[in-house]
């Protein structure tokens, strides 16, 4: 593990724990799960099927846009959404980070209680 | 979406001795790479200072949930907090849990690491008091017991 790639993840840091809140929500999991995909999906269309009002679903949009997850685009009078997989693919760089070091930190523990 | 991490490794050493290399702060310190104030204690917050090269000036501080001898070692913490001008504390913390079972060569240690996403912290904080609490009483039932029958 290089200084260059721990510091290059300790900046990009910043943007990732509101990306894990914004996915710590059953509700805006599904959206997700309908979202990605990479089909634009309108308000309307994500609100049919589910028991949550229009307002409510807009809400919970509106926290996955602010972390980047979907954008909305207009199309004529109506808001579509879709989905953007960037934010999810730096969490799980993320995860794979802290996969390595516990890798690095059991390998010494090995060696500790072995010798 | 995958948000834990799980790793199992086998020890050629005896459960008490990997117990030990756990949960003593003198030989945590060695292995982890972290100088600690002093000795784990459960439901108490240990602090100390990383010794890994080039990490010194990072802070460590967890909060110890669970010390099953033998069997359990559990805290909850910031993974990779390192950047000293960063204040992680209004993070969600993750949970780090070290299970240990005999096997016929040493040891099978299983390391978790979850939380990545799903409980926001104040959720988590009374989850894991709740949790104590349970297991406080548990311990409680078997001392009651063990006094009654002995």
């Amino acid at each position: 593990m290089s200084h260059k790639r721990r510091s290059r993840l300790a900046v990009k840091r910043q943007a990732r724990a509101p990306v894990f809140a914004a996915l710590g929500d059953e509700t805006r999991l599904s959206l997700v799960a309908k979202l990605c995909g990479r089909q634009p999906y309108s308000i309307s269309q994500l609100t049919h099927g589910s028991k949550l009002t229009r307002q409510a679903i807009t809400k919970h949009l509106r926290v996955l846009e602010s972390v980047g997850i979907v954008h909305s685009v207009r199309s004529g009078r109506e808001s579509l959404f879709e989905f953007d997989p960037q934010p999810i693919e730096g969490i799980r760089e993320y995860l794979d980070f802290v996969s390595e070091q516990w890798d690095e930190a059991l390998a010494r523990l090995k060696s500790f209680v072995e010798d | 979406m995958n948000n834990h991490i799980e790793k199992r490794i086998e020890l050629k050493a005896p459960v008490s001795r990997v117990w030990r290399a756990l949960t003593d702060y003198q030989e945590f310190r060695q292995w982890f790479r972290v100088k600690l104030d002093g000795p784990f204690v459960a439901g108490q917050v240990s602090r100390g200072r990383i010794t890994h090269p080039g990490y010194e000036h990072v802070k460590w501080e967890a909060v110890v949930q669970k010390m099953e001898p033998e069997g359990l070692f559990s805290f909850t913490w910031h993974p990779c907090a390192i950047d000293p001008q960063k204040d992680y504390s209004m993070e969600t913390p993750t949970l780090v849990e070290f299970r240990l079972e005999k096997t016929t060569n040493g040891t099978l240690l299983v390391l978790t690491e979850s939380g990545f996403d799903k409980i926001p912290s104040d959720r988590r904080l009374e989850a894991f008091r709740r949790n104590d609490g349970g297991w406080t009483q548990q311990m409680k039932n078997i001392e009651n017991h063990v006094s009654q029958t002995s």
